[in-house]
């Protein structure tokens, strides 16, 4: 099998499996006064602390929580509610057209029920939001403005937003300033800076811990309205019984994750360049959406792992079902509810038209990636190219 | 085998794509997405296309460990059923929907693309049996026979197609559901029309179509019986919901005999002049020639009546040796020799 869908979720790392099973084994609550509360206590904090210093933030700015999706929820709806708490006519909620559903359908429900004004911010042709966008959307009306949320990283195409730029856009406005970074932790350099974001949502099962544990780094100082109440674990912020297990399979597979970065990143920008060359080689029309490969510096950047194509007058649904067939997994982009693919809204945004959003695949490299699986996709994609663009003239995809 | 089994989320379609397991072939189950804005559940009547509907077809694929898909059709479907659906009732016609779908969604953009991407064949869940030779015929179990629904498929349709349920009645279908731990073994049939939900045929045309109100005539008198807010809202045959005051001056209820959109008039009469002796369909497949003795079924659920069917040109002339009663225009007309499907079309035009 070859696996190359890692941006939806990679294998547990050994690290963080075996650190997952010894806790398992153990009881204890961390709230409790006695010994085995203790004791998952002491590994819960130990597990922030970790957490906190390979993020450079403060052990007491780590907010455990569910995962990304929660992470992101609590920090857009925590924060809007707070601010209008305080100052009722912040309403502008502006995130970038590019964001991960987790963080628009929550404005989008924001604007919807709560009074929220949400902005889209405008991307570039290779997904990136620039400061001078934010910068003229937040002047537009300053003193409307309730918080600013641009990911670190975009889950399609991997392109690396600004976010030091951005934060400090915001900030020069006094607007506090989010980012999902569920997809760029582990992979490139993510740390809460002198002047960086206020709030940072991380995942766990995306650096090769488990699922179902994540964080939000929230700056000390940022008051967040809570989601949920009862117990007030995390600062009374975020209620619930703590995860020990899985807060310390999620510290376990972040220290790894990060120390190896730095080698990771180049070995799997390696491998990618490679994935691109020869795909391309194969199918001579396929197109590389996002940054380019190599990214010039000042200009856009993607992640490693990242590989974004369009395979035009294809389907990316028939693609997918193709190399499947041959134990080669990838993902079309975001599936929706019913399973059924629409074309995805990043690319849309990019200024892709509808037909050549509908014919991308995502490929996306981790830690268990190897040259072997690069070599298979490569076999493959040829027939399966050939295959597809036969059903997709059918249903009228002209390929150009 | 490659083949692509069409799950609707439904038992039967469920256990075709597992007896397509069992013989062998190497199966991927595919859930159609025909509503473009899918209701989350099911309401009281019973669709096909509801994201309930889609997990169940994707459980069911998992159960029999076999690859899923959704393939998204509601752009098709909304052309090719739902709109010809409402152009068919603006013209006075009374279509069904299913036999549409059945020409031109699955047995034609479904089939052509599984064909193109290298399946050999597509296995559905309808009750029919096809014979290795092409040979369409009913389903043992005649109250859930659905060959006339498949009577109008060209031979290369067909060709394509699987039914592996066509030796076995609906009862021992869901036993074998159950047997197999399919969860969706004792799920209710579905009856209506699945773009409709609730069954209101009548509400779901007003909403699309509008209101356009016009008289309703006795045939016999000439004299107006009655207002109707759009004829899409009645079926030749139909006797309920009429809503005329007066009762007919031989004490007789009245149908409806015919429908005429251009001058939005509805024509009632009594029951005799709803016989129809003589039928012509156009769109036909009629591989005989001359004029072959045959049983015709003139709506899905009907009977048979005795009947001589002879191609002119595109179309298949059709005399009814025994008359029926009601024949809509825009319906199927399937020919039989007993169990076997000779041909059909699509009633152009009825005469007494
Ligand atoms: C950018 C981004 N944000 C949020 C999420 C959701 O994270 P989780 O699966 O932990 O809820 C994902 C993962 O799909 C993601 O890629």
């Amino acid at each position: 099998m070859t696996y190359l869908d890692h941006a939806a979720t990679t294998p547990m790392r050994p690290e963080a499996l075996a650190a997952y099973a010894a806790v398992l084994a153990d009881t204890g609550n961390a709230s409790s006064l006695h010994a085995s509360g203790r004791r998952a206590r002491r590994i819960v904090e130990e597990s922030r602390e970790a957490l906190a210093g390979v993020l450079g933030a403060r052990p007491s700015d780590v907010v455990f929580t569910g995962g990304g999706t929660e992470g992101d929820n609590l920090a857009l709806k925590g924060l809007y509610w707070a601010r209008r708490r305080v100052e009722p006519a912040r309403r502008r909620v502006l995130v970038s057209a590019v964001e991960h559903r987790a963080v628009l359908d929550t404005v989008q429900w924001l604007g919807a029920e709560q009074g929220a004004e949400v902005e889209l911010l405008d991307v570039d042709a290779a997904g990136m939001v620039h400061p001078d966008t934010l910068a003229a959307a937040i002047e537009r009306d300053p003193a409307a403005v309730a918080l600013v949320s641009v990911m670190w990283a975009n889950s399609e195409v991997g392109t690396v937003e600004p976010v030091a730029e951005l934060a400090a856009v915001a900030h020069r406005h006094g607007v506090p300033f989010h980012t999902d970074a569920v997809q760029a932790f582990g992979q490139i350099p993510v740390t809460v800076g002198e002047d960086g974001p206020d709030a940072i949502t991380v995942s766990a099962h995306k650096i090769g811990g488990p699922v179902g544990v994540g964080a939000l780094v929230v700056r000390r100082g940022l008051v967040l309205e809570p989601l949920t109440h009862g117990g007030g674990q995390e600062r009374d912020i975020r209620s619930g019984t703590l995860n020990t297990a899985g807060v310390a399979a999620f510290a376990a597979a972040a220290a790894t994750a990060c120390a190896q970065a730095p080698r990771e990143s180049v070995r799997l920008a390696a491998l990618r360049d490679d994935l691109v060359r020869r795909v391309q080689e194969k199918v001579p029309g396929a197109v590389l959406n996002g940054a380019p490969l190599g990214g010039a510096p000042g200009g856009p950047q993607r992640l490693p792992g990242n590989a974004h194509l369009t395979f035009p007058g294809c389907e990316g649904d028939s693609l997918l079902m193709l190399l499947d067939a041959r134990g080669i997994e990838c993902s079309t982009g975001s599936a929706c509810s019913a399973g059924v693919a629409r074309p995805s809204h990043v690319l849309l945004a990019m200024g892709a038209g509808e037909e050549h959003a509908r014919g991308s695949l995502r490929f996306s490299l981790g830690h268990s990636s190897r040259a072997a699986d690069v070599d298979a996709l490569v076999e493959a994609i040829g027939p399966v190219v050939e295959r597809a663009s036969r059903a997709g003239a059918l249903a009228g995809m002209t390929g150009t | 085998m490659r083949v692509l089994a069409a799950m609707s989320g439904g038992v039967d379609s469920a256990v075709a794509a597992a007896r397509a397991v069992d013989a062998g072939h190497d199966v991927t189950g595919v859930h159609l997405a025909l509503s473009r804005s899918p209701e989350s559940d099911r309401t009281g009547a019973r669709g096909c296309c509801t994201l309930e509907d889609a997990r169940d077809a994707r459980r069911a694929a998992d159960v029999l460990g076999i690859p899923f898909y959704v393939w998204d059709l509601a752009e098709r479907f909304e052309t090719e059923v739902i709109e010809e659906f409402v152009q068919s009732y603006e013209a006075g016609r009374t279509p069904n929907p299913c036999v549409r779908c059945n020409e031109r969604i699955k047995f034609a953009a479904v089939l052509d693309r599984a064909l193109a991407l290298g399946f050999d064949a597509v296995v559905t869940g309808h009750h029919a049996r096809l014979d290795p030779d092409g040979t369409l015929r009913r389903s043992v179990d005649p109250d859930k026979d659905q060959s006339y629904v498949l009577g109008t498929l060209r031979p290369e349709q067909l060709g394509a197609a699987r039914f592996p349920l066509g030796d076995s009645t609906k009862a021992q279908v869901r036993q074998e559901a159950a047997a197999r731990g399919l969860a969706v073994a004792d799920k209710p049939d579905s009856h209506d029309i699945c773009f409709i939900s609730g069954g209101d045929t009548g509400g779901w045309l007003r909403e699309r179509i509008g209101s356009r109100p016009g008289p309703i005539v006795d045939s016999r008198t000439g004299q107006t019986l009655g207002e109707h807010d759009g004829t899409f809202a009645f079926t030749v045959g139909q006797r309920r919901g009429l809503r005329l005051g007066h009762p007919a001056p031989d004490g007789r209820p009245r149908y409806v005999l015919d429908i005429s959109p251009v001058t939005s008039t509805v024509t009632v009469g009594p029951a005799e002049d709803l016989d129809i002796r003589r039928l012509v369909a156009d769109r036909a497949v009629w591989p005989h020639e001359g004029v072959v003795s045959c049983q015709a079924q003139v709506r899905a659920h009907g009977g048979v009546v005795p009947a001589e069917a002879e191609a002119r040109g595109d179309e298949l002339v059709v005399t009814l040796v025994s008359p029926v009663r009601g024949t809509a225009a825009g319906q199927a007309v399937v020919l039989y020799d007993g169990d076997r499907v000779l041909g059909g079309g699509h009633i152009r035009a009825t005469a007494g």
